[in-house]
Order: C-alpha cells, then sequence, then structure tokens
C-alpha cells in the first residue's frame, strides 16, 4: 500500500497541472483569437461605451422600450450587508424566485402583474413568459407573443404606427435551429436598439 | 405538449444510441490499453507521467489496493479544493478581489467536488476567485468524473475476468481516461461553446452603462473550459449560481441540445463497454433498454405537467405552461427533458429552476435521484449502480426457479447479494435519516423557502441530491448555513464511498471465480423478460422506500394544488 503514496502525490498534482491550469489557460488563448467577441461576453458598444452583452437581459421600465421578464436577482444591502434588495438583471448574481407551485407570494406576485398588463392591453391575452420569473433572473428574450402584446404601448409612446414597431419586432425574431430545436424568441436589448435606431 | 416537442425528444434519444456503439468501441481500446489514432501525440505525455510518479503500468493491482489508490487520490483532491478557498484572498487570478471563503462552506464544497456531486451552497460569481473555479473545481470536475469511470471500468472486468486476483491498475486507468477520453474532448466541446456564446476570459468583470442609464456589472470569466467537462463529466457545478440557466452558461438552444448530449454519452457508452468486455454487446444493450424504459417514462411525465402548468396559472388565464422558473430560449420541453437527463444521470446541471416545476414535474427529478441515478446515471456512477440492481434481480430470478443465480457467466453468491444490498441500503437510510433529524430542527426548518409541503420536498430534495451525487437543489433552501454544510457534506461522503467500497468488493470477489458456460437452465439476460424483471426489481425497491416520503412531499401538493390551496 505504501508504493501507493507517491503516486497519490505527484500524479494528483500533475493531473491538476495540466486540467486545472494548463488547459483553461490554453482554451482561453485559442478562443480569444478563434472567438474574441464570444470570449469577451458578446458585449456591445455604443459610441465607445459598453452598454451591455447581446445574451444578458437588463432592465426596462420606460414605456417607450419594450419590457423583458420579470426578474428574482438580488445585490447585498448597502445599509446592512447581511441583508438582500431586490435588484432585477443583477448580472453578477444570477437566481430565480424559486417559489414553487403552491407559493402564496407567486400567486399574489402573478395577480398583480397579469391585472397592470390587462389594463395595458386588454385586447390580447397575457402571455405566460411576459408574467412568470426568469430562471436565471437575466433572461435575454420573451417569447414573439410577449413582443406582439407590447406593441401598442410602444407604438403610442413613441407616437409612430403599431405596423412599423411590428416590421422591426418580426425583423428580430428568431425561430427554431433547423425548425425543431428551440423556441421562437425575440430579444429584447437587441430590438430596443433597433427601434431607437430606427428613430433616428 | 406539442409534436415539435417530442421530435426533440426523440431526436435526443437518437443521437445518444447512434454515438453508444462508437464511443464504446474507443473507450474499450482505451481501457484494454490499446493503441488509439491519439496514441503518437498522447503516449509521450502517459509515459512521462508514469515516469515521474512511479507507477509501473504492467503492475496490476487487487481489488483492496485499487480502492485505496482511488481514496488516496481523493485525499489529496480534497486538501487542493479546501486550501484554495480558504487562501483565495491572497491568491492571484482573483480580479473580483473575492475573499476567503467560511470554514463549513469550503469543506462542504471540497467534499462536494470530490464525491462529484457539485452541490452549490457557494454562488459562483458571487463567491469564488478564477483560481478556485479552474484549479480547484475544474480540476476536481476531471478527476472524480475520471474516477467513476475507472471503477465501474474495475467492475465490468469484475465480470469479465476468471480466476484473477487484480481488477487493473487505478493510477494507468485514471491517467489514459483522463487524457485519452476527457480532455481531447473537453478541447473540442470548449471552443464549440466559446462559439455559440459562452465567454472564456480571465479578464475583470464587465462595468456596463445600460440603455436606461442603469450600471450593470456583468460577471465574466473562464466559462467554457470549466463547463465542458461539467457536463462531460456529470459533474454539474455551475460557474454562475443560476447554472446552465444563465445566458452565459448556456447561450442557445444548440448549445442546449449539446449539453444534455453530453451529460449522457459517455454513461450510455459505458454500457457498450460493458457488453464488449464480456464478450456480448448484447449484454451492454439489454442494460441501456432498462435504462432506456425509466428514462422515457420519466420525460413524458415531467413533460406533461409542465406543459399542463399549475392552477395558479391557469386560474389567471395563462397558457403555455407553467413558464416560472425556465428561460425562454429553452421553454418547456427543452427544460422538462434537461431536468429528467440532469438526475437520471448524476449531473445536477439546471437550466431551469426546479423549485419552481410543478409537484408532479419536480418529483421526477426526485425519484430519478433517489433510485440511485441508474438511468445512464453519473459517468461510471450510473454503470456500477446499475449492476449492483442487476445482482439483485438475477438473484430474484434465481429464487424463483430455485437455481444459483448467474450472470454473464458468474455464480452470483451469498457474497456478491449481501455487498450490493449493502450499497443499495445506503440511500434510504442517509437520504431520509437526515430528512427526518432537519425537519425536527428549527434551524433547519427556517432555512425552507417555501411554506406547506413544498418546503419539506426542498429538505428531501437536498438530501436525496447530495447523496446520490447529484448537485441540483430545490434552490429557494437555504443551504449555506452549518448544518446543511455539514450534514449534506456527509451525505455526499458516505453516499458516495459506502456505494463504492461495496462495489468493489464485488469486483473483486467476481473477477477470482471462474467463468462457467451458458447452459439451458441459464436465465438469457439480454432479452426481454430480463429487462422487465430489471426494470420491475428497480421500481419496487425504490417504491417500497420511497413512496412515504414522497407523499407527504410532491404527491400532497399535487393535491392541494388542484383543490386551489396556497401556502
Amino acid at each position: 500500500m505504501l508504493r501507493e503514496i507517491r503516486p497519490a502525490i505527484v500524479l494528483l498534482l500533475a493531473l491538476t497541472a495540466i486540467t486545472g491550469l494548463a488547459y483553461p489557460l490554453a482554451m482561453t488563448g485559442i478562443a480569444g483569437v478563434l472567438f474574441p467577441t464570444q470570449a469577451q461576453g458578446s458585449l456591445i458598444e455604443k459610441d465607445g461605451k459598453v452598454i451591455g452583452s447581446a445574451l444578458i437581459g437588463q432592465e426596462f421600465k420606460d414605456d417607450k422600450y419594450f419590457h423583458g421578464r420579470p426578474s428574482a436577482t438580488v445585490a447585498p444591502d448597502p445599509a446592512d450587508s447581511t441583508k438582500t434588495v431586490p435588484t432585477p438583471y443583477n448580472a453578477a448574481n444570477s437566481g430565480g424566485s424559486n417559489l414553487g407551485p403552491t407559493s402564496k407570494a407567486l400567486a399574489d406576485r402573478l395577480k398583480e402583474d397579469v391585472d397592470k398588463l390587462k389594463a395595458e392591453n386588454p385586447n390580447a391575452a397575457v402571455p405566460v413568459d411576459l408574467v412568470t420569473t426568469t430562471g436565471s433572473g437575466l433572461d435575454p428574450h420573451i417569447s414573439p407573443a410577449s413582443a406582439q402584446f407590447q406593441v401598442p404601448r410602444v407604438a403610442k409612446t413613441r407616437g409612430i404606427s403599431e405596423d412599423s414597431v411590428k416590421q422591426i419586432v418580426a425583423a428580430n425574431t428568431e425561430g427554431r435551429l433547423l425548425g425543431l430545436i428551440g423556441e421562437p424568441r425575440v430579444n429584447v436589448l437587441a430590438l430596443n436598439l433597433a427601434l431607437d435606431k430606427a428613430a433616428k | 405538449m406539442t409534436v415539435i416537442g417530442w421530435l426533440q425528444i426523440i431526436l435526443f434519444c437518437v443521437i445518444v444510441l447512434a454515438l453508444t456503439k462508437p464511443l464504446g468501441w474507443y473507450m474499450t481500446r482505451v481501457f484494454n490499453g490499446e493503441r488509439t489514432f491519439l496514441s503518437p501525440v498522447l503516449r509521450p505525455v502517459e509515459t512521462g507521467l508514469y515516469r515521474i510518479s512511479g507507477v509501473d503500468e504492467t503492475r496490476e493491482q487487487h481489488w483492496l489496493t485499487y480502492t485505496v489508490a482511488m481514496l488516496l487520490f481523493h485525499v489529496g483532491g480534497f486538501l487542493i479544493i479546501y486550501g484554495l478557498m480558504r487562501l483565495q484572498g491572497v491568491l492571484p487570478f482573483n480580479p473580483a478581489g473575492q475573499g476567503a471563503v467560511a470554514e463549513d462552506l469550503s469543506f462542504n464544497t471540497a467534499i462536494s467536488f470530490i464525491t462529484n456531486t457539485n452541490w452549490q451552497n457557494y454562488g459562483g460569481e458571487s463567491t469564488l476567485s478564477y483560481l478556485v473555479q479552474m484549479v480547484g473545481l475544474t480540476h476536481q470536475n476531471f478527476l472524480s468524473a475520471a474516477t467513476g469511470i475507472v471503477l465501474a471500468v474495475a467492475l465490468i472486468r469484475g465480470f469479465a475476468r476468471a480466476s484473477m486476483r487484480t481488477v487493473g491498475n487505478f493510477w494507468v486507468d485514471v491517467t489514459r481516461c483522463t487524457l485519452y477520453i476527457l480532455l481531447p474532448i473537453c478541447i473540442v466541446y470548449t471552443l464549440f461553446l466559446v462559439w455559440q456564446g459562452m465567454p472564456q476570459t480571465l479578464g475583470d468583470y464587465v462595468e456596463a452603462a445600460t440603455l436606461e442609464g442603469a450600471k450593470q456589472t456583468i460577471a465574466v470569466g473562464p466559462v467554457a473550459s470549466q463547463v465542458a467537462i461539467k457536463m462531460l463529466g456529470t459533474n454539474g457545478g455551475g460557474f454562475f449560481n443560476a447554472n446552465a440557466a444563465h445566458p452565459f452558461e448556456n447561450p442557445t438552444a444548440l448549445s442546449n441540445f449539446v449539453q444534455m448530449l453530453s451529460i449522457f454519452v459517455l454513461g450510455a457508452a459505458l454500457t457498450n463497454v460493458f457488453g464488449r468486455m464480456v464478450g456480448n454487446q448484447r449484454q451492454g444493450w439489454a442494460i441501456l433498454a432498462v435504462m432506456g424504459v425509466l428514462f422515457v417514462a420519466g420525460v413524458a411525465v415531467c413533460y406533461w405537467a409542465e406543459a399542463n402548468g399549475t392552477s395558479t396559472l391557469q386560474a389567471l388565464g395563462l397558457s403555455g405552461g407553467n413558464m416560472e422558473g425556465k428561460e425562454v430560449r429553452f421553454g418547456i420541453v427543452a427544460s422538462s427533458l434537461f431536468a429528467v437527463i440532469t438526475t437520471a444521470a448524476s449531473c445536477g446541471a439546471v437550466n431551469a429552476m426546479h423549485d419552481s416545476f410543478t409537484a408532479l414535474g419536480g418529483m421526477i427529478p426526485l425519484i430519478n435521484m433517489q433510485l440511485g441515478e441508474i438511468i445512464v446515471g453519473g459517468v461510471g456512477a450510473g454503470m456500477y449502480g446499475m449492476l449492483l440492481f442487476v445482482i439483485l434481480a438475477i438473484f430474484v430470478a434465481g429464487l424463483m426457479v430455485g437455481r444459483t443465480p448467474e450472470y454473464v457467466g458468474k455464480k452470483i453468491e451469498a457474497r456478491e447479494v449481501k455487498m450490493a444490498m449493502l450499497a443499495i441500503l445506503i440511500l434510504p437510510l442517509l437520504i431520509l435519516g437526515w430528512t427526518a433529524v432537519a425537519v425536527v430542527y428549527p434551524t433547519a426548518v427556517a432555512s425552507m423557502a417555501n411554506a406547506g409541503p413544498h418546503g419539506f420536498s426542498e429538505v428531501l430534495y437536498a438530501f436525496s441530491s447530495q447523496t446520490a451525487n447529484n448537485g441540483s437543489a430545490f434552490a429557494g433552501l437555504t443551504g449555506n448555513i452549518v448544518f446543511y454544510n455539514l450534514t449534506g457534506a456527509s451525505a455526499m461522503f458516505l453516499g458516495r464511498f459506502f456505494m463504492i467500497v461495496p462495489a468493489m468488493a464485488i469486483a473483486g470477489s467476481l473477477a477470482a471465480k471462474k467463468s462457467i458456460p451458458p447452459s439451458s437452465g441459464t436465465f438469457p439476460t439480454t432479452g426481454g423478460l430480463f429487462v422487465g424483471l430489471v426494470v420491475g426489481v428497480i421500481l419496487i425497491m425504490g417504491g417500497l422506500t420511497f413512496f412515504p416520503s414522497l407523499a407527504l412531499g410532491p404527491i400532497v401538493e399535487h393535491l392541494a394544488m388542484n383543490a386551489g390551496n396556497v401556502f
């Protein structure tokens, strides 16, 4: 048995060096050359400043923008570090609501949001993804139905026709891969950037 | 449920089946010590490693030596992770300035990673430095996965060999598994993931000014290299807190599909390795069929439950299924499928929050783990777990006809059956035992995020996940307290090693036996009857053991939900 001790130490250190240092560092180098944009986090710049990542959702409250899904992410409370405060789309601390199917807190929150949306657009059914919390708290997408639902509000706030907004939504709708894998979706940040661009 | 949804599920199954045979062929060559197309590059590295560590690759080990070597290897791995976490504040590769991790959390995390559990009481981006993520976690993702695979191979050798005292050399198996199987796949896989949008950088977290002018700090890091092995090695420990639901950890529908495949491929291929080593590939396909039956049944229930939604959603007129805690790019089907896959294998990565699943949809992952994750299973761990159930099923069949049971040419006798029972009983002991303690301990009860039966499910899920070395969670439970850190660590440790040691004892005892040729009285183990028998034994064992606890959690919650109750 004693002769197993040397390999337990040396082989462990050697394999740790290979898999824990050489491998991730080499992959960082190669990925940085082959896919520099993605490797840095698919960042979007506007006027030389980073305004976000194409893959990470951000919070939209303004009526002229399409809104994303509810996010349950939190951040440490600046006043008391043992507590947290709701901070939607906090990309430094991802997470979901973790409320279960029989949660009263979830049922109450859903009812409130559904009522608000019904008041905003009484003509369409409220899409489920627009009121349920994202798993990561950072979902960059909404369903095409959720985008359609918000078209009247966005068009009215911006003072443009609903048809022109619908065209921009259609141009920013992604389908299933090969018509099969994944779900149809709209990237909210990309859509809002396209709206701003069209307004200029 | 939709037709497109089912087509995605079928496509997934077809690709796994298509990969099983070629990968099984390749892995068999690796573990038989034969040349592969990578040998010209890797053989010099391999022999170099043996030279510096003093390993004689021709010397095989007795099962006990093999097991001791494996345990020593893990002691070292534990010390590395624990040390790095405690010292990360003064070590390099720490751009976010993370401080030392608390003792109990470091202990829990170190145990979690050496046991291939990857339970996340830590929040990746908010707790750990890049150094810990790479050297601590990525390296152990490789080595705990390699350990699982080589232990399964050692048990398979026990069945395949006759009248031998040895089951292989642990050091050679681990080295070859890491160099020839895990590392090459991970290199290609990492590049694919970066192409899909996964970050791979040592740079600082990014400060962005959003379109509405708010400040957003975006955590990045060497994500892709860790995610590749996290999936392939069925580890499941996330780089980020939200794991594979995080858009950086699973950017697209395609990355999600490939991640699901990568959880299953090595485990499925091991059934083919088994068939090849015992000299009849149909033996391997029969095992895969057992897994397949249980898997498809689980997917059907989970997908149905999630597509159906909850009564809260239905009452508000929200159709389209239960999207709470799910991501739009995956939707209902890919989230349900992922949940069943990750708990059938002992992966534990999640692309949706299991805590927010419907009662019945969340019960399927729970059952998968309680059965010991034998449906494909953790790389290796699933295979040896399944073989333990096969031994029991064969024993039951032997009792029915009154003959000494045989399996692939080996007599299954008292010693094997006792060891198999010992290994299988550790699961209910730890899961039900610790859950019972937790629900009467006020501090542990206070950690529940949901009231009513769902709170009980959170605790039951936590101990099922840790004992079975899964690592997924009903994440509302505040697990990062001393009670859960310590009890969880014990569940992970005992759940892993008290399964491994009896399995290895079986390997040793089988290898020493003579091989007997099949006769007219031999129970055929490649047909439908055998598959049905094993499925039956698994479900009866699991049902008798865990049904009462499920009745207190998800089942009563489902009934309460239908009655319109909220808590």
